[in-house]
């Protein structure tokens, strides 16, 4: 087993079940409330799977006003609700705990307003990221943050994680996109946070809810902002025999006054696995960034040039841009199939930290001493634009002991990116995963406020339970939650 | 002991306190959160009117000061909140860097004297024109240090883009305007500054037209980074590298070549936008003066509302902000704004209102509760935002 502590389940709750099951089934319609064993499995985890745990039932409402009934009853009941939009999560975001309710997102999946004359789409969040751009294609729009998952991720699971994406360099991440809410709080009343204006001059509670992980309450619709299309984008590769030089190509290009809309990194272990996979055609070299601009094709000849002389000064093994569609998709190839290659070479944890981009060198140095202290081999593929860095510890979840070795490696090179200034996650969240870490980051002041504030919106702590805050030091305000009546 | 004064240049209190450390700071709050003394909050005091808190003290960070860290290849920038913002805007320089939220000055407008600082710069989360397409300055915070209410020394986000560990307090904290705890440090995102910029005026056409030409503007590829309008003129920003400037404006006037347009140049383009951003074109009065943010596309019904009122008004944003300068009432102008949020920023001699528009009762109310958590005896600018 693994070495993340969930609490014990609540044994009043679990005898009380069929009665919530009931208290669910008659308030809301046919077929939105899942409780029988063989159909809750398939949400006993996202997709950290190393942990599992069925909920006591699965309710998956079709409107705002159906999550509010779920959870008033969850509420009057005193049950954990664990929010869930299509369980990508990574870090165990959206793992349920045998005494609660899952309210899934899933089903929340209307288009409400599109208006491109103020810029902004209005949608259910069950809506998958991609979806939302598709719903634009016509208008000469998209919306900017683009999580890897972007085909199956929803745009709850975006707000909840605050996600990012390859183009945020330039783009921002969701917190930058996001207008406004309807949400539903743990009580089962709603409330509408901002909307399409530019911004409230009150307390910024947007800027709290995104990012939040479930913890204070249930978004079910957003209110989006939306970009115009760029007029192209073109890809170069540029190949290092040195992880510093790569390091510091990307800091050049940074500092010379371009800004690309995206900055990719790949080191040798992740090439290797690339080139076995889909024959990529990537130099055989220590690290390979690739780098994308975008603008008119003389705004992108005039860029590739400038990032062509800055490559030149370090020495590249390689220098390739893109003059085609083909050759632009086979530049991105290598890079998107990176995880399902290394998926190839066994069993990985892939981590999500983020270290300042002038402390890249040093931070892939010490992973790689790390990797010879634990035996365990590590590949680097990431955002080096923002330094999130996404290392992946290649491990045989068959041998006993090599999972557990695997987080301990995990939890040292995410200790390494908060030492360096850097923080413990950039896109994928706490969750379970990295809570018990919290500490590294954080003083007890600073998560004291942190949990005060999860009391204002969430005083019986039932939303998303044992997530984000360390366990010991929220055993107080658990306590005090379960006594108030 | 922090350092007490009177002082004569910062007119808003009587004793002024003026902390040289974090520790000091936190000291000297805990101790007014014993014996509940109220206290203004301020930077530089540049950005909030004389009178506006009740206080019989003034908390100001200005010995708060210095650069901590500036890293260009990183684009960030860590500073202790009193630094003043010229000291801050000369290192981004050096570097041809800047802030891409292009923060107002208000010393012009509201008259008073100065240095505005960081600190100030991020509790009111102030952003200027290129806010229509760069967002605002809490888009650009990466992380703060601040003391709260009860003199807790907190941080909350880094140094770095991306960071989703724990609660975004960093917002939360940007746009408080001092009631939620006193900034000590922020850390910022910094961006290159655009090579070169020109501006295209359309001149003597109405609110409408202004809000459509924008609306159009604004939806292609080309970047307008300022869409301004005032006395019958429309303005259209493009900043960049000078061959895509020459190619967006290109763009852009084949665009609206249905329309009679002026290409403005390089400096004369910047000197149109700094007096954009500052609002130079109603610094002569003292007339109150109110931030009002709409839906771009109900500008034209909201200013005909405003000028129904009597006053001025200027647009910014692309028309999702209107600037109203007119001696009407505050119910009266907030009437007027509609579904828009209307936000006194100079009071001149209205006395009938808060500076702040009143909330939805269930977002006042966890707003209050997330001011009680922060600071609970009530002493962090009392009143500025929860009335």
């Amino acid at each position: 087993m693994s070495s993340i502590a969930m609490p014990e389940p609540n044994a009043d709750i679990l005898a009380r079940a069929p009665h919530i099951v009931a208290a669910l089934e008659a308030a809301l319609p046919a077929g939105a409330v899942i409780s029988s064993p063989e159909e809750t499995r398939a949400y006993e985890c996202d997709a950290l799977t190393a942990y599992r745990c069925p909920p006591l039932a699965v309710v998956l409402p079709r409107t705002t006003e159906e999550v509010a009934v779920a959870m008033r009853i969850c509420h009057v009941w005193s049950v954990p609700v664990v929010p869930r939009g299509a369980g990508t999560s990574l870090a165990g975001g959206a793992l349920p705990t045998a005494d609660s309710v899952v309210i899934g997102t899933m089903r929340l999946r209307d288009t409400l307003e599109i208006d491109t004359a103020n810029r902004f789409i209005r949608v259910q969040t069950g809506v998958t990221n991609l979806s939302v751009s598709a719903e634009l294609e016509a208008e000469g729009f998209f919306y900017a943050p683009d999580p890897s998952s972007q085909l199956a991720c929803t745009i709850a699971g975006n707000i909840a994680m605050n996600s990012g994406g390859a183009h945020c360099l330039k783009y921002g991440v969701t917190t930058n996109n996001l207008l406004g809410v309807r949400m539903v709080m743990a009580t089962g009343d709603i409330i509408e946070i901002g909307g399409p204006l530019l911004g409230t001059p009150g307390l910024d509670l947007l800027g709290l809810i995104c990012g939040s992980e479930g913890q204070l309450a249930i978004v079910t619709e957003a209110t989006l902002r939306i970009v115009p299309k760029p007029e192209g984008a073109r890809p170069m590769l540029i190949g290092f025999d040195s992880a510093e030089t790569a390091g510091e190509c990307v800091a050049r290009i940074i500092r010379s006054g371009l800004l690309p809309v995206a900055i990719e990194y790949m080191d040798d272990v992740c090439l290797r696995a690339v080139e076995a996979f889909v024959k990529a055609g990537y130099p055989n070299c220590a690290a390979v960034l690739i780098v994308e601009v975008e603008g008119s094709e003389a705004e992108i000849d005039h860029q590739i040039e400038r990032i062509r002389s800055i490559a030149e000064e370090l020495d590249p093994v390689e220098f390739r841009s893109s003059r085609t569609a083909e050759e632009s998709l086979a530049i991105w190839k290598g890079r998107k199939s990176a995880f399902g290659a290394m998926g190839r070479l066994g069993d990985y944890l892939c981590l999500d930290g983020t270290v300042p981009v002038s402390r890249l060198p040093h931070t892939l140095k010490r992973i790689g001493e790390l990797s010879k202290e634990y035996g365990l081999e590590v590949a680097n593929v990431f955002h080096a634009g923002d330094g999130n860095m996404h290392p992946l510890i290649l491990f045989n979840a068959n041998a006993p002991g090599e999972l557990e070795r695997a987080e301990a490696f995990g939890a040292d090179i995410l200790r390494l990116c908060v030492d360096v200034g850097g923080c413990l996650t950039g896109e994928h969240g706490v969750g379970i995963e990295k809570r018990d870490l919290m500490t590294k980051q954080y003083t007890a002041e600073d998560m004291a406020i942190q949990m005060e504030i999860k009391d204002v919106f969430d005083p019986g702590w039932l939303l998303n339970p044992a997530k984000v805050f360390p366990l010991e030091l929220s055993q107080a305000h658990r306590d005090a939650a379960a006594r108030c009546p | 002991m922090p350092m007490r004064s009177n002082d004569s240049e910062t007119d808003l209190a009587a004793t002024v306190i003026s902390p040289t450390n974090e520790a000091e700071l936190a000291g000297f709050i805990a101790e007014s959160y014993a014996r509940t003394a109220p206290m203004c909050v301020v930077g530089g005091g540049t950005r909030l009117q004389p009178g506006t808190v009740a206080a019989a003290q003034t908390l100001t960070s200005r010995s708060l000061s210095g650069i901590v860290t500036y890293e260009p290849g990183a684009l960030t920038l860590i500073a202790r909140s009193g630094t003043p913002m010229e000291e801050i805007e000369a290192a981004l320089a050096s570097e041809q860097q800047a802030f891409a939220f292009e923060p107002m000055d208000h010393r012009v407008v509201l008259r008073v004297t100065g240095a505005p600082t960081v600190g100030g710069m991020v509790a009111g989360n102030v952003s200027g024109p290129r806010r229509v397409n760069a967002g605002a300055c809490r888009d650009h915070l990466l992380g703060v240090r601040f003391v709260d209410g009860r003199g807790r020394i907190i941080k909350n986000g880094g140094r770095v883009m991306k960071n989703v560990t724990g609660l975004d307090l960093s917002k939360l904290l940007c746009g408080s305007h001092g009631t939620l705890g006193v900034l000590t440090e922020v850390a910022l995102k910094t961006l290159p500054a655009a090579e070169t910029q020109q501006t295209i005026a359309f001149h003597g056409i109405s609110v409408g037209d202004a809000t459509e030409i924008f609306a159009r503007a604004l939806a292609t590829p080309y970047e307008v980074s300022g869409a301004a309008f005032r006395s019958g003129t429309a303005w259209l920003r493009i900043e960049g590298f000078s061959a895509q400037v020459d190619y967006r404006r290109e763009r852009l006037s084949t665009l609206f070549r249905d329309r009679e347009l002026e290409i403005v140049g390089e400096a004369d383009s910047r000197n149109l936008w700094r007096g954009l951003r500052d609002l130079h074109h109603f610094s002569a009065s003292s007339e109150p003066l109110w931030r009002i943010l709409v839906k771009p596309s109900d500008a034209p019904a909201v200013v005909a509302a405003l000028h129904a009122l009597g006053g001025e008004v200027s647009l910014d944003w692309g028309g999702g902000l209107i600037w109203f300068q007119g001696s009407a009432s505050g119910s009266a102008v907030r009437r007027a704004a509609g579904m828009g949020q209307a936000m006194l920023l100079r009071r001149g001699a209205l006395c009938d209102c808060g500076s702040f528009p009143p909330e939805e009762p269930a977002i006042a109310q966890l707003s209050a509760a997330l001011r009680r958590t922060f600071d609970p005896a009530g002493i962090l600018n009392p009143g500025l935002m929860d009335k």
